[in-house]
């Protein structure tokens, strides 16, 4: 099997590294570095996010497209600002994951999807639900617990999910979704069809034996999965160097004779390049790829950890906050006249207001009703 | 009526419900070119082939994610584990993600699938292979769980099984498989959820489900000889658990054994005892006792493993007792 690491332009940052390489320019000149090499398939992405078909996309050319990526990167951020704000004072409770700093992950994911292509991912799920499509009221209105929530206020922030989107989930044990998604590829190749299920994971993911289980049958069976590792480079406290044996932690697809990649995280066309292929090689190959996307949270692991302290100094966050997905974005469009300030303050005030209302309505929402606490354990249903 | 064993029972049951419905597969270690570890599933590779008959590699947690996963989607798995032993492996996926799976998703993801294997000791295998899971099973809301006794009960119910849309943990009886009884030729199904009275009595009930139900039985034979008439309610279903049945009986007898494979704390019997006293209160003669497996992991050694087993003289001694005879 061939090695694919690091075959579609990622930007080089050693894994062992602990600093981001350069600042904001750097990066978005790599993007259009890999944007050029690829023009000319741009018109088999020109969709926005949440609506295109499949194939590997030109980068970073298209300026309605890239409007739209921004579009879905800044509703996340805004749409997490917010919710920081809703559980310091109590309307969010339980556990909660911020997605800041990773939103070109799914963003550029998402983008490539199909609606009948499958999500299924983490409790740090807030941002692929957005960027998947689902409404910012359905996922606040679960977040503040209340009846119009998409899981009817059961789920909470961990538990996002939406079968009219196929977005399996918000799942809350580690590697515990794994191979649920083998089991997605399974159904998959089961009915001959040519979907896909994209799989977000931790990297901390890949020291559970249920990746290793999972990974097995998908490259044994050859199942049409895409394993997305999203490296934020700590498993809650605990640095990727501390965990894991190796550290290009993507490799660990040899072991099930799958292709792999690597990617820089931060860099939205390069995740969309990277991941691109994957999806076509799922879709048209029907084999898994393993990918590390390498990115940053900007926050700290819950609401309950610091932003930087024990585990990672202030001095690291400042180098990756250089190194924003949005601000690299932006750099990127403005750069190619694409967007002008005018038009980015326009577009962030409009995103702010969806996220208002989003509040609004979730807060206007009633809580699930004492009779609801006993529904939906079973059905009472044959087939 | 033919008679014919239990695991050709289930053998039956999985035939047919995969020829009734194309969305139901059986998934598990061994269970196709080996025809099955306990040949449950002989010749059902040759007639559905290997997408429908599918061998795994020694990896339960994994499978069982795959069948959670399949599920999700509208595939109707039937996961076997080699034994419930290895189950715990995968009780991540059985307790944490099948079982929760409707609740959490506010009502949008139902779980249609069986997982299914062997239950319980069989001879000299020691701790590690001789344990009864229903306790634990019985415990999560979300699942529903099937201890079926005779071949007929083992054919109805886990075809009632496949044919339900939520989680359902079928436990079969390792020391059951060889055992014989009629099983009809025509279809038929057993709703889960419905005890059955296996023998009508008037001095005791005895209440089992299981393998343990052959044991009742047993002693029940022996009690009569001494003029000692016992009803067996067997359950069938641990959970949902028809109490009304067991508090029909209770109500007649106003004597209540409970026998079980399991350990004591915590048991399936701890359960059946604290319905009894609640809802039977003022029809009870005597305590409700309990058999079950000694408070020990299960020893290899012959003389000690069958004194750490439920048996027929136990059962025996609890009836007696309930009746003041000793």
């Amino acid at each position: 099997m061939a090695k694919k690491k690091g075959e579609s332009g990622a930007v080089a940052t050693a894994p062992e590294e602990s600093t981001p390489v350069g600042a904001a320019s750097a990066g978005a000149n790599g993007a259009g570095d890999g944007g050029a090499a690829g023009g000319a398939d741009g018109a088999a992405s020109t969709e926005g996010p949440g609506g295109a078909p499949g194939g590997v996309p030109a980068d970073g050319e298209d300026a309605a497209e890239n409007r739209a990526l921004l579009h879905s990167m800044l509703l996340q951020r805004r749409f997490e600002e917010r919710c920081a704000e809703a559980y310091a004072i109590g309307k969010i409770g339980g556990f909660c994951h911020l997605y800041i700093g990773q939103e070109a992950v799914s963003t550029g994911t998402l983008s490539l999807l199909r609606p009948d292509d499958y999500v299924i991912t983490t409790y740090r799920d807030h941002g692929q639900a957005l960027a998947r499509g689902m409404s910012p009221r359905a996922v606040m209105a679960e977040l503040f617990g209340r009846v119009d929530g998409c899981a009817g206020g059961k789920g909470g922030s961990m538990h996002m999910f939406s079968k009219e989107l196929n977005f399996l989930g918000g799942h809350g044990i580690v590697g515990g979704h794994v191979p649920i998604a083998a089991g997605v590829g399974f159904a998959i190749k089961y009915r001959g069809g040519d979907q896909v299920i994209v799989c977000f994971m931790g990297e901390s993911v890949v020291n559970t034996g249920a990746f290793h289980e999972a990974l097995n049958m998908a490259g044994l069976w050859k199942l049409p999965c895409v394993f997305l590792i999203e490296n934020n480079r700590y498993g809650m406290g605990t640095a990727l160097e501390r965990a894991s044996a190796i550290h290009d932690i993507h490799e660990r697809g040899a072991a099930y004779n799958m292709e792999r990649d690597f990617c820089d995280g931060q860099d939205v066309f390069a995740v969309r390049r990277t991941v691109g292929a994957a999806i076509e090689r799922a879709r048209r190959e029907q084999t898994p790829t393993l990918v590390d996307i390498r990115t940053y949270r900007f926050m700290g692991h819950s609401m309950s950890d610091a932003v930087s302290g024990t585990y990672r100094s202030k001095a690291e966050l400042d180098e990756y906050l250089k190194r924003d997905p949005i601000a690299l974005l932006r750099v990127h469009m403005h750069e190619r006249g694409q967007i002008d300030d005018a038009a980015v303050q326009a577009m962030d005030d409009e995103v702010k207001q969806v996220v208002q209302d989003a509040w609004d309505f979730a807060d206007a929402s009633p809580e699930p009703p004492l009779e609801a606490l006993y529904e939906d354990v079973l059905v009472d249903t044959t087939s | 009526m033919p008679v014919i064993t239990y695991r050709d029972a289930l053998n039956q049951a999985l035939r047919e419900e995969m020829q009734r419905d194309d969305r139901v597969f059986l998934m598990g270690e061994e269970v196709g070119v080996y025809n099955g570890a306990y040949k449950v599933s002989k010749g059902l590779l040759q007639e559905f082939g290997e997408m429908r008959v599918v061998d795994t590699p020694i990896t339960e947690l994994g499978f069982a994610g795959v069948g959670v996963g399949a599920a999700m989607v509208g595939l109707r798995p039937v996961i076997e584990f080699m034994t419930w032993n290895f189950a715990l492996l995968a009780l991540d996926q059985v307790v944490n993600v099948a079982a929760k799976m409707l609740y959490m998703s506010g009502g949008q993801f139902n779980m249609p699938m069986v997982f299914r294997g062997p239950n319980g000791a069989a001879l000299q295998l020691a701790a590690q292979h001789s344990q009864a899971w229903e306790s634990w099973l019985a415990h999560i809301p979300g699942l529903k769980v099937v201890a079926p006794g005779t071949p007929y009960d083992a054919k109805g119910l886990l075809k009632a099984a496949i044919r339900d849309d939520n989680p359902v943990c079928v436990l079969e009886g390792e020391m059951l498989y060889n055992t014989k009884g009629e099983v009809p030729e025509e279809e038929y199904v057993i709703p889960l959820g419905q005890a059955e009275l296996k023998r009508e009595g008037d001095h005791a009930t005895i209440v089992t489900w299981g393998k343990m139900a052959l044991v009742a039985q047993q002693a029940a034979d022996q009690l009569a000889k001494e003029g000692i008439r016992v009803e067996v309610v067997d359950l069938r279903t641990v959970r949902p658990m028809d109490t009304e049945a067991v508090y029909a009986s209770v109500r007649k007898t106003n004597r209540c054994v409970v026998v079980e494979e399991g350990w004591p704390h915590s048991g399936v019997g701890a359960q059946v005892a604290d319905s009894v006293q609640r809802d039977c209160f003022d029809h009870l003669d005597a305590p409700v006792l309990r058999v079950h497996q000694a408070d020990v992991p299960m020893p290899y050694a012959k003389q000690l493993e069958k004194a750490a087993k439920p048996d027929v003289p136990k059962t025996i001694a609890a009836v007696r007792k309930v009746l003041y005879l000793d």
